[in-house]
């Protein structure tokens, strides 16, 4: 099936399966391998990515479902290569990943709730990435580095 | 692990679903929100041959206010229905409920009618429709049908829909009024995860905000389905709700249910836990309303 979309800010035009995952689609046929893929069935959240807005698994969507969708991946949260957002500075700043898997996972979820949110509570951060696993972190530098993150936002905005 | 092959349609209107859902050759499965049906397809537990996506037919996808209702879309998202002015003004008991459903990435997708197809016994959309007794509102070629919620729900995932049949939209019954308040609370081995077991309360009081003149009660996750605790709603009628009342009134719940074990928890403990979590919805319900009445 034919589907076009909206990747990072560019339009794409594939044939597809019903049955290839969004994952699957954007590692696989775009290319985007940054967007990990862990338990291919929405327990662990190393997929998320934002699909028109919103933080979702793309574990848990099949790719002609995004047909017409804008999505955003890790490698869009950047102001382009070799420069980091934020978020990304703020997890390098306070050692909030160890092997990096969940990473991805971690900065989407933290990108989309620093969208509707740019002054969280730890409440908030928890809730926010409670779908993400971390293997290594124990998560305390994580909720520390989008909190660090929210921080720099709103002093460069002021 | 990735689905076996199916073929996708995506139908723009009602009666192409049910036109659709109709042909009795091919095995079809209605898609929404698909948090909970794709991951049964990944681990091949799920081998639908179609899959009929219904989130481009707009007539699924409101909110709408009647008079005494809100009727919920088979489409709306929990997250929409979680940021809906309407919904926290009118169906607070769902406002509560909802940030115990998921994450915010399954929420993000997963819809309210989904949830409620699915039959999940520890659901806490599922609890929250039987408390307040939606109705739900269904669509055949054969034409429409609707069907109280506690008809609705047969068994542990399973409801009474037919293979033919498309859920078009949810009625709440509007629970919002001065005297009036709820409770929902839970347990769970993680934030996210789904309830071991939930206890949901709607309750009114009389207009000097003393005695309960309405209260409906309700456990998830120690049985099959939902439960009404009817005994501790009928001896709390009348009563002044104080922490006692309610105490010795919860013990008659507790009788009532016969939970199952899993790895989650033994039944026993379901049993002992759902006591104390209608205790503390109920005294929660209570309290809302009570530090509602300078508030209208
Ligand atoms: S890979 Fe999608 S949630 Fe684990
Ligand atoms: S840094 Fe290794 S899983 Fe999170």
């Amino acid at each position: 099936m034919r589907i076009e979309l909206t990747v990072n800010g560019k339009r794409v035009a594939h044939d597809v399966e019903p049955r290839l995952s969004l994952v699957d689609f954007l590692r696989d046929e775009l290319d985007l391998t940054g967007t990990h893929v862990g338990c291919e069935h929405g327990v662990c959240g190393a997929c998320s990515v934002i699909v028109d807005g919103d933080a979702v698994r793309s574990c848990l969507m099949f790719a002609v479902q995004a047909d017409g969708a804008e999505v955003t991946t890790i490698e869009g949260v950047g102001n382009g290569p070799g420069t980091l957002s934020a978020l990304q500075d703020a997890f390098w700043e306070t050692h909030a990943l160890q092997c990096g898997y969940c990473t991805p996972g971690m900065i989407i979820a933290a990108e989309s709730l620093l969208a509707q949110n740019d002054n969280p509570s730890d409440q908030d951060i928890r809730e926010a990435i409670e779908g993400n696993l971390c293997r290594c972190t124990g998560y305390v530098q994580i909720v520390e580095a989008i909190a660090l993150a929210a921080r720099n936002i709103r002093e460069a905005r002021s | 692990m990735k689905s076996a092959p199916f073929e996708y349609v995506r139908p723009q209107n009602l009666h192409d679903v049910c036109q659709l859902l109709s042909d009795s050759a091919i095995d079809s499965r209605v898609i929404a929100g698909g948090q909970t049906l794709v991951p049964l397809m990944a681990m091949r537990l799920a081998r639908p041959e179609r899959l009929v996506d219904i989130t481009h037919v707009d007539e699924l996808a409101d909110i709408v206010e009647t008079e005494d209702t809100i009727r919920i879309g088979a489409c709306v998202r929990q997250r929409s229905a979680e940021r809906s002015p309407v919904i926290h003004q009118h169906l607070p008991l769902l406002s509560k409920a909802l940030p115990n459903v998921g994450h915010q990435q399954t929420r993000n997708r997963g819809t309210i009618g989904g949830s409620i197809c699915n039959a999940d016994p520890t659901a806490e959309i599922v609890l929250t429709a039987v408390t307040l007794g939606a109705t739900l509102n269904l669509q055949s070629i054969n034409g429409p049908r609707s069907v109280c919620v506690t008809d609705f729900l047969v068994d542990a995932m399973e409801t009474s829909i037919a293979d033919n049949e498309c859920l078009v939209s949810i009625d709440f019954p509007k629970t919002r009024t001065k005297n009036s308040g709820c409770g929902f609370v839970e347990v769970n081995a993680r934030a996210s995860d789904y309830a071991i077991v939930a206890a949901a309360v709607s309750l009114t009081l009389d207009e000097r905000h003393e005695k309960c003149t309405h209260i409906s009660a309700c456990i998830g996750g120690a049985s099959s389905v939902p439960v009404m605790t009817a005994e501790t709603q009928n001896s709390l009628l009348g009563s002044e709700l104080t922490d006692q009342e309610i105490e010795a009134a919860v013990s008659h719940a507790a009788r009532q249910l016969t939970p199952m074990d899993d790895v989650h928890a033994s039944g026993m403990y379901r049993k002992r836990v759902a006591a104390e979590l209608l205790a503390r919805a109920i005294r929660e319900a209570r309290d809302d309303c009570r530090s509602d009445r300078h508030a209208h």
